[in-house]
């Protein structure tokens, strides 16, 4: 009998993530997307046909370890950038990966102007209530009460505003099809989060338009928790500012039970 | 084969020149006094299967022209001073990751909002970087709308060659005024330059990254600031251009670009019907700017005259070019007011003879 018959590989790296050591904290919640998206990206043979952008912020260095091609945009601008590159290859796949601050605060502007004009792109929009890379600075997401360095004593909405919403904000846009919000702080959750990246890359292999998936994400050494807790903090607090499920699907897809 | 000769305006000559160049891309948003071009390629590229896009903000439209550029796309944006202050993080963005592309600057008078009359009080800007960080830009100014239609050729060019942002610099009155204008042919966009580096999915290839940031401790972005410095060097030695006018003989040179120029060289043929005989410098790229040429030219005659659109700014590059070897005026007007050749001539008379009546003397 073959060495193939008898073992089957059951896990290994996508060949969509470079075998590279990420410069993630322990227990930050990118190495967990980047996984995700790496696996979808395989999944739909699509790596040798996409082109991504990544944030300013935490993830900055995502050319390090995603396998395909990719170019920086300025902090905020990945949806401009996307842009001009869908529109020299349209047939190619176009993915920015951002975070809060990148898609939410200083690139509000191009995040709801590329969803409506319906730019056909998925945006992967990691949101972890802070600023990491800058070391833990208050978020246009941070929620009310969350304690950060620029909201000492926590967000108190008269003195530093309401937490953004960006997700429902763009779903009431026609260039928008599909947004969903999961998290990535537990079996279910990811498995769930998986489904809606695919979903989502799906919509822009059809031509359909603008999806975005949200994934709530945790930030323990910001947060000062630990990774336990820092999980247990989305799943309990974080999502009763950000609901988890659809936000908006105009699709028409039937989803697999 | 080039076009039949045309009455076009300065705007509408740039955005027929891009489609010619090859330019399929173009990203902008609006702004007064440059409308005529983005409303001009909007229908245009529609014509030739180009992507016009209004963008949300100048900073958005930038780093469309970024992100088309990096894709291996010819592309231009446009807008007038304030606007192109918000460009420039874009811009040095795309020095730092050489990604070529146009940026077409019709200026108004400033600081702030200014007004929207022609002005030349960009020049700074345009020349010593505008953005963060060690970096040059080519800087193209033109002087009339049939130098608009080469200029715009030349800048897809050198913007390829080099791997950068180009600057065509000319200002409200430039984007206004009509002209003939005779195109050259339209380039087969097969015989673009090869874009080995852009992205276009990584089949076939290991995957390509291009970014400006540089993180690392073995001096990676020391070294890349040499490189880039290498080739604004090599700009530097190949690339200055500029037209002198009825200098053979000058006793004196006048230093005018742009708008400017052309209101200087009615000013000289107003004096020299006079029996004063002067010339005119006129540099044709900003950076590089010619030194040495003019350093050569004010050793002959001994007196240079510069006129300027603004309070003073090219004359910086006049006096790092001449020195102490000549005399240098000055005659500035700011904010968006255009003289008049006869007020002109009266500051090159009033310089030729040293009476201080009009312009100043710049001590060196």
């Amino acid at each position: 009998m073959s060495k193939e018959a008898v073992y089957k590989k059951v896990f290994g790296r996508p060949q969509s993530l470079k075998k590279a050591e990420t410069h993630y904290c322990p227990g930050c919640g990118h190495s967990i997307a980047h996984r995700l998206v790496a696996e979808c990206l395989d999944e739909l043979g699509l790596r040798e046909k996409t082109i991504g952008v990544p944030p300013v912020g935490c993830a900055v260095l995502a050319y390090n370890y995603f396998n395909f091609d990719m170019v920086e945009a300025p902090h905020g601008r990945a949806l401009a950038v996307a842009t001009g590159i869908k529109r020299v290859h349209p047939d190619k796949f176009v993915l920015t990966y951002q975070g809060d601050g990148d898609l939410a605060a200083i690139g509000t502007a191009e995040t709801i102007h590329a969803a409506n004009r319906g730019e056909n792109i998925s945006t992967i929009f990691i949101n972890n209530a802070i600023y990491g890379m800058t070391g833990g600075q208050m978020a246009p997401t941070t929620v009310l009460g969350q304690d950060a360095t620029t909201s000492p004593g926590g967000r108190d909405s008269r003195l530093h505003g309401r937490p953004i919403d960006i997700s429902r904000m763009i779903a009431v846009s026609d260039g928008v099809v599909y947004v969903e919000r999961c998290a990535v702080t537990g079996v279910k959750q990811i498995r769930r989060a998986k489904k809606a990246l695919k979903k989502a890359f799906k919509c822009q292999l059809d031509g359909l338009g603008f999806s975005l998936v949200e994934l709530l994400s945790p930030c323990p050494t910001n947060w000062k928790l630990s990774v336990k807790g820092a999980w247990t903090w989305v799943n309990e607090k974080m999502v009763k500012t950000y609901p988890l499920g659809v936000i908006k699907d105009t699709t028409g897809y039937e989803d697999k039970k | 084969m080039p076009s039949e000769k045309m009455l076009m305006g300065g705007s509408h000559v740039i955005g027929e020149a891009a489609v010619r160049a090859g330019c399929r891309y173009y990203f902008g948003y609006p702004i007064t006094p440059q409308n005529e071009l983005p409303e001009y390629l909007s229908a245009r590229m529609l014509e030739v299967g180009g992507t016009f896009i209004q963008g949300e903000s100048e900073i958005a439209s930038i780093n469309m022209v970024l992100g088309a550029s990096a894709a291996g796309g010819r592309v231009m944006t446009s807008s007038s001073s304030p606007g192109i202050a918000l460009k420039q993080e874009g811009i040095s963005y795309m020095a730092g990751m050489e990604l070529p592309g146009v940026v077409v600057n019709m200026m108004r008078g400033g600081p702030g909002l200014g007004n929207i009359a022609p002005s030349a009080a960009d020049y700074f800007q345009a020349t010593r970087g505008g953005g963060n960080g060690d970096y040059r830009t080519p800087v193209l100014a033109p002087a009339g709308c049939q130098e608009l239609a080469e200029l715009t050729f030349l800048a897809f060019d050198l913007a390829d060659r080099y791997r950068t942002p180009v600057i065509i610099l000319g200002d409200g009155l430039m984007g206004q005024v009509m002209e003939p204008v005779v195109f050259p042919d339209f380039i087969d966009l097969k015989d673009l330059p090869k874009k080995d580096w852009a992205l276009a999915g990584c089949e076939g290839r290991e995957p390509r990254a291009i970014f400006s940031m540089l993180l690392g401790q073995k001096g990676e972005l020391y070294y890349h600031n040499l490189h880039l410095q290498e080739k604004y060097e090599k700009i530097t030695a190949e690339e200055q251009r500029w037209e002198t006018y009825k200098t053979d003989d000058a006793e004196m040179i006048v230093v005018a670009y742009g708008t400017a120029a052309r209101i200087a060289e009615s000013a000289i043929n107003e004096i020299r019907n006079k029996g004063v005989s002067v010339g005119l410098f006129r540099p044709i790229t900003l950076w590089p700017y010619p030194i040495k040429i003019l350093r050569n030219l004010s050793l002959k005659a001994q007196k240079v005259a510069v006129f300027e659109l603004s309070l003073g700014q090219m004359v910086e590059d006049v006096v790092l070019s001449v020195g102490e070897r000549a005399e240098i005026h000055f005659y500035g007007i700011p904010g968006g007011v255009i003289p008049t050749p006869a007020e002109v001539a009266d500051f090159l008379r009033s310089a030729y003879s040293g009476d201080g009546k009009v312009g100043r003397r710049i001590e060196v």
